[in-house]
């Protein structure tokens, strides 16, 4: 008996459909948020995550809906963010249907934002998103999308986040995100090792092996992947099948 | 029969609400001492901090409604933080008291493994139990907390193991509870929603 390690479908929007792109960029539409959240409900997804990556605030309004249309095929555990920088964005994204949210930038620029937000919602609820990207021998964060450079260490942010409230790390390598050519497990496991949180690889998911060395070698608690499942490239239950013959302990659904 | 969700700001209040219906189960919110009197069984729904859950409780003067809904057998179950709550103090507010239908305390998990405890996981089965009938032995449960009940004495029908050995489900008499999230947990957790409510209507 052991905690299962969580497979998390990633569902980026411009808050309304779920859009795709390669290390940030070209992005294109793939879907409808509710129709996918309905589809990976049903199929064995741990836990779904979205998020607003226009997080305009004009289109807040449509984001919350899209949220709340989430919510409603949902029997697992909901993750929603993306532009969030203060308490009260936070509450309306909660109450719109999400157990636990995002921040990124918002922090970066205000981290007693971390303990604003886990002082209202419980560190459970209080999600930390890092986009990292390897520069010289270190990893640092980038905000805005992935858009600007901040000089702080990756990992540093990570532990100073915990420290503030945070009570889990989704950590994107910018390296990995959109290529398919497997997560990121250095910068994962120096991640891991830094905190005392789970933590969630985000970048560069492929075939079941690459899971099976996030979770191995990278020391990852979750791992969340979206275009191989939105283009049913993989299954998650032939994912969770081969995990779960390796050794790994996850939740067999069906 | 009429089962109401207790209202006092819990977020999780909706996902618990939309789960009874995807069983065809019809529920109320009820926010105030009368709306718990009518009653013919409660949930406590809870996500969040045990002191603003108890202030909250007690601003809305449903404290005592609760506990004398419970002494004359109304159906009570507890969810997450709602398990908390039934005990005497937690160790996350030591300042405030629970509703103490369990004299134990609850405490803070010691840091032996990842906190908070997130995830899916499995149950130790110690007494039969009447949420858990019809659930398969190796069946995962969503958890988020870092805080729970070591012991129940009688009441602790399953525990599970992560940096200690904590109540995951209780039962006693009309009272039922689990440190899991039965609205997050996938078929089945509405499996759990549904023995609760079979029993309540006298069925199960």
């Amino acid at each position: 008996m052991s905690l299962a390690h969580r497979i998390i479908p990633c569902l980026d929007t411009d808050g309304e459909r779920v859009v795709k792109g390669v290390n940030f960029v070209n992005l294109r539409d793939a879907g409808d948020p509710a129709a996918l959240a309905a589809r990976y409900n049903i199929e064995g997804a741990d836990e779904l995550v979205v998020l607003d990556i226009a997080a305009s605030r004009d289109h807040r309004p449509t984001f919350l809906e899209t949220i709340r249309r989430v919510a409603a095929e949902l029997a697992i555990p909901l993750t929603a963010g993306g532009g969030v920088a203060n308490v009260d964005e936070g509450r309306a994204i909660l109450r719109a249907g999400a157990d636990k949210l995002t921040v990124n930038t918002a922090a970066i620029r205000n981290p007693p934002l971390l303990t604003a937000l886990a002082a209202e919602f419980g560190s459970q609820a209080v999600v930390l998103a890092i986009d990292a990207k390897r520069v010289g021998d270190r990893w640092e964060a980038f905000v805005r999308g992935g858009s600007v450079p901040t000089g702080i260490d990756a990992v540093a942010w990570a532990r100073q986040g915990v420290d503030c409230g945070a009570g889990e790390i989704l950590i994107t390598s910018m390296d990995k995100d959109g290529t398919r050519s497997g997560f990121d497990c250095p910068l994962t496991a120096a991640i891991s090792r830094a905190v005392s949180v789970p933590v969630i690889a985000s970048g560069g998911a492929d075939t079941p092996e690459t899971f099976l060395e996030v979770f191995r070698e990278g020391r990852a608690d979750a791992a969340l992947a979206a275009s191989i499942f939105h283009d049913s490239i993989q299954g998650l239950g032939e994912l969770k099948r081969y995990l779960g013959e390796q050794g790994v302990s996850v939740r067999q659904t069906g | 029969m009429n089962i109401a969700l207790v209202e006092y700001g819990a977020g999780n209040l909706p996902s618990v609400e939309r789960a009874l219906a995807r069983l065809g189960v019809e529920s109320r919110r009820a926010s105030t001492p009368e709306a718990l009197a009518g009653c013919d069984a409660l949930i406590l729904p809870g996500v969040g901090h045990f002191g603003a859950l108890m202030r909250s409780l007690g601003e809305r003067s449903l404290v005592a409604p609760l506990r004398e809904a419970v002494s004359r057998g109304t159906p009570l179950l507890g969810i997450c933080l709602g398990l908390q709550a039934m005990f005497a103090t937690s160790d996350e507010a030591p300042g405030d008291a629970g509703l103490a239908l369990f004299p134990e305390k609850v405490s803070a998990l010691p840091p032996a493994d990842r906190l908070p405890h997130m995830g899916w996981n499995q149950l130790r089965r110690a007494r039969p139990s009447k949420l858990l009938k019809g659930v398969p032995q190796d069946a995962y449960f969503y958890f988020a907390h870092s805080y729970a009940a070591l012991d129940a004495g009688e009441a602790g029908v399953a525990y599970c193991d992560h940096c200690a050995s904590f109540v995951a489900v209780l039962e006693l008499g009309n009272i039922f509870a689990t440190q899991f999230h039965p609205e997050k947990s996938g078929p089945v957790g509405a499996q759990i929603l549904s023995n609760f409510v079979r029993h309540a209507d006298g069925k199960g």
